[in-house]
């Protein structure tokens, strides 16, 4: 059966692809070494649009206000630009109200857009630029070790990693956060309280890595300007030992965290990049295998959600787990020494 | 054009859901089509798949493992025609759910007329209503412009006059549509399902066709002011659907092309086959088929001329599972529970379980919790497709459930349940049927499956519907009644063929079971108190000859509605103690 696979690698070449919704430019170059908080390509468009009726306006019909349309699609105008005279020896006229460019012209109508949004994309993690894709972004290589998280809130920083979880369950809470913490990323265990979240920003924190969050502090944690990362899920979960382990063992370093929302179609995830100094490439992960005796897992659902253990052995056929349920499924050795029967359905490989 | 399947071909059907990816197989045995093989695999519509075919190749390569016939050649594609050898197979049909549902936005002018015939025709398929546009709507064009621009729907659909009637007003609200679309870069611009005014269709044509993805014409969904007919437009809505879909999924080109054009969206397929099956087998009474799996909480109900289709993607248990807590509480669904869980345990539950979608229960408690879930999706789906029943389907009382028989169940959630008692248990407490009823489950899936093979050939569907590929739970009567707990509700005896008889005295709060298996049928009498309805009337008794199932008949003397009791220790153990009654 098909496993997929939960990247938490000590050392790894990693390749990210940064694209733009919609067509823009790209200012990065190929080769260029970039930082996570690099813009790499950037675009604006029109935050809002205005329609001017001037057939309504003139009392015309359509035809007969379009010959009186005195602009033309991309024409820049100011507002109070004159856009169309009606006839007679008082005529009406119609004025743009606001400054804007003509998108549209027809029917009678004319179609302005106003305002201007912007968007820059940012690199997201520190690497070189390997390729350029027109118009759209930038693939980025870098090498370093990489944990993948579950959820992510959107945003990206990058600071010194630091650690205030002296176990994988430990709670975060506000009274540890003070000022020395400021421009760290923060390893910690749960987070139960909104105030902790806030405590964060108010620091501020360049980001937070929870093992896990209560689904009632999302809306804060969607607030918050700094990037916080899942790496189990939601509730009182511990953060699983592999990544605990990895993430611990590089205090000090810096650490770029990349907050992505996960998107299981798209396939991005939040994750934590620590840069390193290699001499070669490393291999690149593998994103899919195959589920076999040996492997490290991670456990995705109870029991033991969250933990990380060892394939012991492969049920053939179908199995019946202790909820009735009969799914293909795996014994599964726990780093406590603990025995589990686990559906395969619920596993992702550690690798 | 799809090539038809003639009688004698073999087909492979596969459906293609969010979370599994089933493969069939049906060939001819002893003159008749039967199931021969069924197996699931997990889909790969997401990362790190992101590949449809590939889950289905996977489907399809266990099959071949479980039926011993070559399927794939070497390079994994599909053998077609079936070979002198025995392998491969003469046709291919495939369902497909998977996949966000589709941001929807709905154009109309009334809100009450043809808005909402609009509104009820996304109902029709996998969809999330994100925006609407009527004559009622206080935005102005420009401002209507931009929310499209922002929400960047992938299906716009538009109704509005009726035919040979309003033109001026439906002008009007194409111009939104028109400008947004062509403001939008071309690979994000939406569908656009026009079903209003026949007269308008070359104006919409001239309008919209060089700025929409595709554009796709329907007969009218409200040809007068008191008619709507939204079944030829369905039928269109499906293809937008598969369009969209083959734009957004990866792999999904090359199942398209082994079915040769033949893939429906599942819910379409579904209801095909209960519009065929109620035909057939309704009398008075209609016929209900519910599904509920990580896509969508689907609900058909067919009636001899007609039927009502409702896709329901927020009442879906997969990523969607969190949207669930804006149509009830967590209380409200912890009230179907025999343990008890707390309500921060729950909602770990539900954000945990959309972040895996395909995952399953493994404990005992979290499968209490992922059956009280179940339970309240699929009860808030009936609850809402039942607005959608025609008036002349009666209900015993105002607020409850017409009389359907039979009622077909399907969709991960219920076909996997561990014990037949258990999928019985969740059906009568989320459905909450009336009168006389025959339950049966789809473990297989494969009613939509027929559904989509119908097109192709309509032998298969009959054939394999009396093949026993269906598990029947039994005969079940639900007594209308509000009583005391302990009363007495109904006398029922059952006389078998061989003379022997069972006898219930059922109360109010309890279930009985008397045995009856799979393939038997016994006459049922029933001698309800006064008051109490169980199909024949208030306090009427009456006989009926019924048919056994893995449950046998099954009286359920709980009330409808079904009133469970505020204590919670008490609930719980009345919850648990109907989870004996059905086996546990």
């Amino acid at each position: 059966m098909l496993a997929p696979v939960r990247h938490i690698l000590p050392l790894t070449t990693i390749l990210r692809e940064r694209v733009l919704p919609i067509n823009g430019k790209v200012s990065a170059r190929l080769n260029q070494k970039v930082s996570a908080t690099d813009v790499v390509a950037e675009v604006s468009w029109a935050r809002e649009h205005v329609l001017l009726d001037i057939g309504r306006a003139l009392n015309l019909s359509p035809d007969a206000a379009d010959k009186l349309i005195q602009c033309k699609v991309g024409d820049r105008l100011s507002a109070g630009s004159v856009i169309a005279t009606g006839r007679g020896m008082l005529p009406k006229t119609v004025k743009v109200p606001r400054e804007g460019k003509v998108v549209v012209t027809g029917g009678g109508q004319v179609l302005l857009e106003v305002g201007e949004s912007h968007t820059e994309l940012r690199a997201g993690i520190p690497g070189t630029v390997t390729q350029i894709i027109p118009d759209r972004g930038v693939v980025i290589q870098a090498a370093g070790a990489l944990v993948q998280g579950v959820w992510g809130n959107g945003r990206v920083d990058t600071g010194v990693l630091t650690n205030l979880a002296e176990q994988p369950d430990k709670v975060l809470t506000a009274e540890r956060l003070d000022v020395s913490l400021r421009g760290s990323v923060i390893i910690a265990g749960q987070c139960k309280e909104a105030n902790t979240l806030q405590a964060a920003a108010e620091l501020p924190v360049r980001g937070l890595i929870l093992a896990s969050l209560f689904p009632s502090l999302l809306p804060v944690a969607h607030e918050m300007r700094y990037p916080i990362m899942l790496t189990d899920g939601f509730g009182s979960m511990p953060m699983n030992s592999a990544a605990y382990r990895l993430l611990t063992t590089n205090v000090k370093r810096e650490a770029t965290l990349n907050a992505e929302n996960f998107d299981r179609y798209r396939g991005t995830l939040p994750e934590v990049i620590i840069p390193l100094p290699v001499s070669s490439e490393p291999a690149p992960p593998q994103e899919v295998t195959t589920f076999a005796a040996g492997q490290t897992v991670r456990l995705r659902r109870p029991p033991a959600a969250g933990m990380i253990g060892t394939i012991i052995v492969l049920h053939p056929g179908l199995t019946t787990l202790p909820s009735g349920l009969r799914a293909p499924a795996a014994d599964i050795k726990l780093e406590n020494g603990e025995q589990v029967l686990i559906p395969l359905i619920n596993l992702e490989v550690v690798g | 054009m799809p090539a038809s399947l003639i009688q004698g071909d073999s087909l492979l059907a596969v459906n293609i859901g969010a979370a599994t990816t089933r493969a069939v197989l049906f060939d001819v045995v002893e003159g008749e089509y039967r199931l021969l093989a069924s197996v699931s695999s997990p889909s790969t519509v997401e990362a790190p798949f992101q590949d449809v075919s590939e889950g289905v190749r996977n489907a399809i390569s266990a099959l071949q493992t479980a039926s011993g016939r070559p399927l794939l050649n070497a390079d994994r594609q599909l053998i077609t025609p079936s070979q002198p050898d025995g392998s491969g197979v003469d046709a291919f049909v495939s369902t497909l759910s998977a996949g966000p549902a589709l941001k929807t936005a709905v154009v109309g002018l009334l809100d009450e007329v043809s808005l909402e015939s609009a509104l009820r025709l996304a109902e029709m398929t996998y969809t999330r209503v994100v925006d609407s546009v009527g004559l009622n709507d206080h935005r102005k064009t420009d401002q209507q412009i931009d929310t499209l621009l922002r929400l960047q729907p992938d299906v716009v659909i538009i109704t509005g006059g009726t035919d040979g009637g309003a033109s001026r007003s439906v002008h009007k609200m194409l111009e939104p549509v028109g400008l947004a679309s062509y403001l939008l870069p071309p690979e994000k611009r939406p569908a656009v399902l026009f079903a209003g005014n026949q007269k308008l269709d070359d104006e919409v044509k001239g309008l919209l066709s060089n700025v929409t993805s595709s554009l796709h014409f329907s007969p009218n969904v409200r040809p007068s002011l008191e008619t709507e007919d939204l079944e030829p437009a369905a039928r269109e809505l499906a293809g937008v659907f598969l369009g969209v879909r083959q734009r957004q999924l990866k792999g999904l080109d090359a199942v398209v092309g082994w079915a040769n054009g033949g893939v429906l969206p599942t819910a379409y397929a579904q209801n095909r086959m209960v519009r065929f099956l109620s035909q057939i087998y309704a009398g008075n009474t209609g016929l209900l088929s519910v599904d509920i799996g990580a896509s969508a909480a689907v609900v058909v109900a067919g009636f001899a001329q007609r039927s009502t289709l409702g896709v329901y993607p927020q009442f879906g248990l997969g990523e969607n599972l969190p949207a669930l807590l804006q149509y009830t509480s967590l209380e409200d669904i912890l009230r179907w529970s025999s343990l008890d869980i707390s309500t921060g345990v729950l909602r770990d539950y539900i954000y945990q379980k959309a972040l895996y979608p395909s995952s399953i229960s493994a404990t005992k408690e979290e499968q209490a919790i992922a059956q009280a879930v179940t339970r309240q999706a699929l009860y808030l789906a009936v609850q809402t497709a039942k607005r959608k029943f025609p008036r002349s389907m009666r209900a015993p009382r105002p607020g409850l459930l017409p009389s359907f028989e039979p009622i077909l169940a399907g969709g991960g959630a219920l076909g996997d349940a561990p014990t037949a008692g258990q999928s019985l248990l969740l059906l009568l407490d989320a459905i909450q049927p009336t009168g006389l009823t025959t339950f049966i489950l789809d473990k297989n899936d494969l009613l939509p499956l027929l559904g989509a093979a119908a097109a192709r050939n309509s032998i298969i569907p009959v054939q394999v519907l009396e093949s026993g590929a269906f598990q029947s739970l039994g005969t079940v009567v639900s007594a209308v009644v509000s009583a005391s707990y302990g009363s007495l509700v109904v006398r029922a005896r059952l006389v078998y063929d061989d003379g022997h008889e069972a006898v219930a005295e059922v109360k109010y709060g309890s279930l009985e079971l008397l045995p009856l298996a799979d393939g038997q049928s016994a006459k049922l009498t029933l001698q309800p108190s006064r008051g109490a309805d169980v199909g024949f009337g208030p306090g009427h008794s009456g006989a009926v000859r019924v048919s056994g199932g893995a449950m046998g008949v099954v009286i359920d003397g709980r009330g409808r509605p079904l009133t469970l009791p505020q204590d919670p220790g008490r609930r719980r153990e009345l919850v648990k103690k109907w989870l004996w009654t059905v086996g546990g």
